[in-house]
């Protein structure tokens, strides 16, 4: 009797490390930052806390770019718009936090709203003063759109580039839509000049630390909902619909229902991450929604490794770890080492950093002596 | 709009036609099966054998034409999972299995049973599941090679990866599309054999070239040619026609 579960571990063996690295950051970081002196050598410096905390944000983004890119074959190129509309409900409720703090003092309306004549505040503001309501909203609003645009697309079975097309639309249109001042959400300046979240100034390093902090606790989070996702049986059809869609219906599966889960659950983790994004950086702005952002992102999970996550989750630190190099060092040639880099992962690593290294490594799972012998050996039909 | 049993025929098709781009694929098709039979078709290229089946599993929506299963579906009115759901099955003339699953994957995702997203989400292996999972990899030969990715196989333990999905699914009804080709003669006769096995608990309807693997099967044969029945009967019936020698076996 052979035994292999069928669920081969919840995490398996990269995962376990990811998450231990991430809980490990979490307490370190901001341990270093606040506890040890800046004299000492191991103090972390908090402009180190904020810009390791925007890319974990980012992994984050990655992380559910790979969910459904790497193990449903929806590429995505408007993910960055998820990312942002989180943002922007966390941003919402970091304006309505300043209060008559503003620039003009109005006790409810933000700034732009008193320098726009704005005499009151639209329905679209309701609520946002509360934080569980723009916690709901971080995820209510990227994942409704998500479940409109992935309905029609899916059950019209519009795949491969037209789906591309249609999500890289998307975020176009978002672009433009929130740049114009009447869209209601602070034009192309966007919403800034925050002043704290849930009582704590924003600007504090405790603040920082702790943003920090559940940035790490928040990738581990939701790497775990999608590790257990991509190993579940909903996982494996999944994988079925990526590698043979119609084969897959024809076995009586509703690809379009597995396609919208999915689709959705990956839209609501990109806006937890922008959420996360927004008090760290300090701004959210319509340049969030830009196109290139989403592509951007689709380099992070290609270069770390589709289809691995752990490896999207490394490409997106990565990759801004270089970016902060080089628009510090040679700010002219980022987008020409960041398409190189593209091309250079397309043409020699495939797979990614991640599934590279996972190919050769040895699997303790697999009995090598059980292993099936080579191809030659076994029955060859006659052709 | 069929609510009440309006044949006995498991498979009834009448007067289906398919027509693309002006080329008619179907023309007047009409077929009827019956429960627990085994059917052989045959007929030369573009005959519209695949076509046919594309039709029964909803892949294409015909012109014309009435195509109901168990006398009270209408398939033309749904769509392939919910055809696949009631209980039609389909192996494909090129191999289609998951190439990134392993073999013992492949089948369990076949299996009857669970097809909701939220239930495969929860979804734990039972062992009834299990027993069923190493019988059908004794009955496809493939036990050994349980854990192997589909991708590695060979071409004619493919072909019986994808017979073993059919079982695994256990439809009332398998269509199964040259199940022999690019296989030697001592599998074609194991796959004719294991067909004759399905066929003791299962309707079957095979298309093949393979003659020789026809005659293996022993059943009633249905001669296609442009899109409509040229000839219907046992093997040695149809060969015996001059019309069906003329177009197809005498070329």
């Amino acid at each position: 009797m052979t035994r292999r579960p069928i669920l081969p571990g919840l995490i398996g063996g990269q995962g376990a490390a990811l998450v231990a690295i991430l809980v490990g950051l979490a307490l370190l970081v901001p341990a270093l930052n606040l506890l040890v002196p800046p004299s000492s050598p191991f103090h972390v410096p908090t402009h180190f806390v904020v810009l390791f905390g925007k890319w974990l944000t980012y992994a984050l983004l990655a992380v559910s770019l790979d969910l459904v890119w790497g193990y449903c074959g929806i590429l995505s190129l408007g993910h960055g718009a998820f990312f942002a509309l989180g943002g922007y409900a966390m941003g919402m409720y970091l304006m309505r936090q300043i209060g008559p703090r503003g620039v003009y003092a109005h006790p409810v309306l933000p700034d732009f709203m008193v320098f726009l004549n704005w005499t009151e505040l639209p329905v679209a503001w309701w609520g946002f003063q509360f934080f569980p309501y723009a916690m709901l909203m971080v995820f209510l609003v990227p994942g409704l759109l998500a479940f409109a645009l992935g309905w029609f697309a899916f059950r019209s079975r519009v795949t491969g580039v037209y789906l591309s097309i249609i999500t890289q639309a998307m975020t176009y249109a978002l672009l433009l839509g929130f740049f114009r001042n009447n869209f209601g959400f602070g034009g192309n300046n966007g919403l800034t000049d925050f002043k704290d979240i849930l009582g704590f100034s924003i600007q504090a390093p405790g603040t920082r630390a702790a943003l920090f902090a559940l940035s790490a606790l928040a990738l581990a989070g939701s790497f775990l909902i999608a590790r257990a996702i991509v190993t579940s049986k909903l996982g494996k059809v999944l994988i079925a619909i990526r590698d043979a869609e119609s084969r897959t219906r024809f076995l009586g599966y509703r690809v379009e229902h597995y396609k919208l889960f999915v689709f959705v659950v990956s839209a609501m983790m990109a806006g937890l991450a922008g959420a996360l994004y927004v008090p760290q950086v300090g701004i959210i702005n319509p340049s969030e929604f830009s196109p290139a952002n989403s592509i951007e992102a689709v380099i992070w999970v290609a270069v770390g490794g589709r289809g691995t996550l752990t490896g999207a989750a490394l490409g997106a630190v990565l990759v801004n770890a270089a970016k902060s190099w080089f628009t510090g060092a040679l700010p002219e040639y980022w987008l020409f080492a960041l398409g190189g880099l593209f091309i250079l992962t397309t043409l020699l690593l495939p797979k990614g950093i991640v599934g590279t290294i996972a190919e050769h490594w040895p699997k303790p799972r697999r009995r090598d002596a059980e292993r099936v012998p080579p191809l030659s050996a076994a029955p060859q039909p006659a052709e | 709009m069929m609510d009440v049993r309006t044949t006995q025929a498991l498979l009834y098709l009448d007067g289906v036609s398919v027509s693309f781009d002006g080329f008619r694929a179907l023309n007047n098709l009409s077929l009827v099966m019956d429960p627990g039979e085994m059917r052989a078709i045959i007929g030369p290229n573009g005959a519209g054998k695949t076509t046919m089946m594309d039709v029964i599993t909803g892949k294409t929506r015909p012109d014309e034409g009435d195509v109901m299963f168990q006398g009270r579906h209408d398939l033309t009115a749904l769509d392939e999972s919910a055809i696949a759901t009631l209980g039609i099955g389909r192996k494909f003339q090129k191999p289609t299995v998951f190439e990134s699953h392993t073999v013992e994957d492949n089948l369990l995702l076949a299996l009857d049973g669970e097809r909701g997203v939220i239930g495969n989400l929860l979804h734990r292996l039972s062992g009834a599941e299990r027993d069923r999972l190493d019988e059908i990899l004794s009955i496809v030969k493939l036990k050994d090679r349980r854990e192997e990715l589909a991708a590695n196989l060979s071409h004619g333990q493919k072909q019986w990866l994808e017979i073993g999905m059919l079982l695994a699914q256990d439809p009332a009804l398998l269509l199964v599309d040259e199940p022999v080709a690019g296989m030697t003669d001592a599998e074609t006769a194991e796959t004719a054999e294991l067909l004759r096995r399905i066929n003791e608990t299962h309707s079957v309807v095979v298309v093949e070239h393979d003659m020789t693997f026809v005659r293996d099967l022993g059943v009633k044969v249905t001669v296609l040619h442009e899109g409509s029945v040229l000839a219907e009967g046992s093997l040695d019936q149809v060969s015996a026609n001059e019309r069906v020698v003329e177009v197809y076996l005498g070329r």
